[in-house]
C-alpha cells in the first residue's frame, strides 16, 4: 500500500502544471504554484494553448541558465513560447533590447546605458521627489479618498519617464492606455493594434525630434541628433527602442508602487518599523522586489541542448521563468514567504538577470524609493478604503499589480 | 587576541563583458563606479578593495558575471 500511494504521489507530482496562474493574493505566488515550490529547479509546464515547455524554479539555475547564451529571446524563432494569446499576436516582431540576442542586443544596450547609470539615476532624484509632491499635493487636495492607482501610482512613473525620454505628458491619456492594451488585451487583436499605434505616436514624434535644429534634452533627442543622424541606428530600431523605453519605464515601476503599497498596509508591524527608521527604505525596496516578483514569468527559447540537474532541455523548448518561485528558493531565502527588512534581499531576479537584466532598474529604484517613502511619510493614517480582498488585482497573464486601490488618510 | 587583516584582493573587470548594470556600484559603492559610458571600473585606491566586505558580493550582483576576484598574492 504504502509503496502504491508513493507512486501515485510521485506520478500526480510530475504532472505538468499549467502556467501562467492567477494569484489568490496580489502579493503571493498563485497557490497553484504550490507544488512547484517543491520541484526545483526545473518543472514541465503547459502553456494557454497546450503546448509543454519547462519553468526554472531554483534561484541557482536561474542565475545560470538567465546567463547562458544558448537561451535566446528572439521570439521571432519558430517555436518560441507564448504565454497568452496576445503575446502569440505580437511575437511576429523582435521588440529592441527585450527581444534580442547579442551582437545586435549589445549594440542597443551599449547605446542605452550611459542615460541608465545609478549616477544619472540619483541626479534624477530631485525631479523625481519633485514630481512624486506635485502628485500628492493634488491628491490630499481633492481628498480623502483616492483611488491611488490613477492618483498616484501611475502618474509618477509616467511623469517621470516622458521627461527622461522626451516625449510630451499630454499625451499620456494615449499612451497609457496603449500601454494597458498592448499588455492586458483584452483580446489578441487590441495587443496588436496598440503595438501599431504606439509605434504610430513614436515614430512621429522621433521624426518631429529629428527635424528640429535644436534638439531637446530627452534620450529620445539624443538618440536622434547622435545615433540616427550618425547612421549607427535606423528609424524602424530607434521606433522599437522608443516603445520599449516608454512602455516599460512606466507600466512596471507603477505596479511595483500600487502593490508595495497594498502590501505595506496588509503588514503594518513591516510598516511600522520602516516609519520608525527610513534608512531602512532601500532594503525594504529590494525585499518587496523579491516579495512581490512582478514580472513572473520570463521567456526563452533553447538553442542548443542544456543540461540542468540531470534534465535536458532540448533545442527548440520553450524555458520560462516564474520569479515569483525563484524568489522564495528557501535555500536562498529562509522563510521566504515573510517580508523581512533586514534579510539580504539582493541577488533576487525580479529585475531579470544575465544580459537582460532591467536597463532601468537604478531608475526604478530611485522611484519606488522617493514615491513609497514620501507617501508614508506625508500621510501617516494612510489605509485601505475597502475590504483587502474585495480590491481588484491583475490576472496572472500580464505584469502584476493592482488594478484599483482605493485610500483614505 | 589578535586581528586578522582582510585579505587585499585582485579584482579584474572584463569590460567586454560589462553591461553597465551598476550592480557592483550600487553593492559596493565605496570599490566600485561606473564611468560615463556606465561601464563598471574601481575607484582610485582601491584597486585591491580596500578591504571592505561587500567585495565579493559586489562580484556576485553582476548580471553577466563580469568581476572576478581572487586574494592577492602577497
Amino acid at each position: 500500500m504504502t509503496e502504491l500511494t508513493e507512486s501515485t504521489d510521485r506520478a500526480r507530482t510530475d504532472e505538468p502544471v499549467a502556467f501562467p496562474q492567477d494569484r489568490s493574493c496580489p502579493y503571493h505566488p498563485p497557490t497553484g504554484y504550490d507544488a512547484l515550490r517543491e520541484r526545483r529547479p526545473l518543472a514541465p509546464i503547459t502553456l494557454f494553448d497546450g503546448s509543454p515547455a519547462w519553468l526554472v524554479t531554483g534561484h541557482a539555475a536561474a542565475r545560470a541558465l538567465l546567463s547562458d547564451a544558448r537561451l535566446s529571446t528572439d521570439r521571432t524563432r519558430p517555436g518560441f513560447p507564448a504565454p497568452t494569446a496576445r503575446f502569440a499576436a505580437v511575437r511576429d516582431r523582435r521588440i529592441a533590447l527585450l527581444g534580442v540576442d547579442d551582437p545586435r542586443h549589445r549594440t542597443q544596450r551599449r547605446m542605452m546605458v550611459p542615460s541608465f547609470t545609478l549616477k544619472r539615476a540619483s541626479e534624477l532624484r530631485p525631479a523625481i521627489q519633485g514630481i512624486v509632491d506635485g502628485r500628492l499635493d493634488a491628491m490630499i487636495a481633492q481628498g480623502p479618498p483616492a483611488e491611488l492607482v490613477s492618483a498616484f501610482a501611475l502618474p509618477v512613473p509616467s511623469r517621470v519617464i516622458c521627461a527622461l525620454l522626451g516625449v510630451p505628458y499630454a499625451d499620456h491619456e494615449f499612451f497609457e492606455a496603449q500601454s494597458r492594451r498592448l499588455l492586458r488585451g483584452p483580446e489578441p487583436a487590441d495587443s496588436l493594434k496598440a503595438r501599431e499605434r504606439l509605434e504610430t505616436y513614436l515614430g512621429g514624434l522621433l521624426d518631429r525630434k529629428r527635424a528640429q535644429r535644436e534638439p531637446g534634452d530627452g534620450i529620445l533627442d539624443e538618440l536622434v541628433h547622435q545615433r540616427w543622424r550618425e547612421g549607427e541606428t535606423d528609424r524602424a530600431e530607434l521606433v522599437s527602442l522608443a516603445v520599449i523605453l516608454l512602455v516599460a519605464g512606466h507600466e512596471t515601476t507603477a505596479n511595483m508602487i500600487s502593490l508595495g503599497t497594498y502590501t505595506l498596509l496588509r503588514h503594518p508591524e513591516r510598516l511600522a518599523e520602516l516609519r520608525a527608521d527610513p534608512t531602512l527604505l532601500p532594503a525594504a525596496v529590494e525585499e518587496l522586489m523579491r516579495m512581490l516578483s512582478i514580472a513572473d514569468g520570463l521567456l526563452r527559447m533553447a538553442t542548443e541542448d542544456i543540461e540542468v540537474d540531470g534534465t535536458t532541455i532540448r533545442a527548440g523548448e520553450g524555458v520560462l521563468f516564474a520569479t515569483s518561485v525563484i524568489n522564495r528558493d528557501a535555500s536562498v531565502y529562509p522563510e521566504p514567504d515573510m517580508l523581512d527588512w533586514h534579510r539580504p534581499a539582493r541577488h533576487h531576479v525580479a529585475f531579470g538577470f544575465g544580459i537582460h537584466q532591467c536597463l532601468g532598474q537604478n531608475l526604478a529604484r530611485a522611484e519606488m524609493e522617493i514615491a513609497l517613502g514620501t507617501l508614508f511619510h506625508r500621510l501617516p493614517g494612510l489605509r485601505l478604503a475597502a475590504p483587502p480582498e474585495e480590491i481588484p488585482f491583475k490576472p496572472g497573464d500580464t505584469i502584476q499589480g493592482m488594478l484599483e486601490l482605493p485610500v483614505s488618510w | 587576541m589578535h586581528i586578522e587583516e582582510a585579505p587585499a584582493l585582485r579584482i579584474d573587470i572584463d569590460r567586454d563583458v560589462c553591461i553597465g548594470a551598476g550592480q557592483c556600484a550600487l553593492t559596493a559603492p565605496r570599490v566600485f563606479t561606473q564611468d560615463d559610458d556606465g561601464f563598471s571600473m574601481l575607484l582610485p585606491g582601491r584597486e585591491d578593495g580596500g578591504g571592505d566586505p561587500m567585495v565579493r558580493q559586489a562580484a556576485r550582483a553582476c548580471p553577466v558575471g563580469a568581476i572576478t576576484v581572487t586574494e592577492a598574492a602577497r
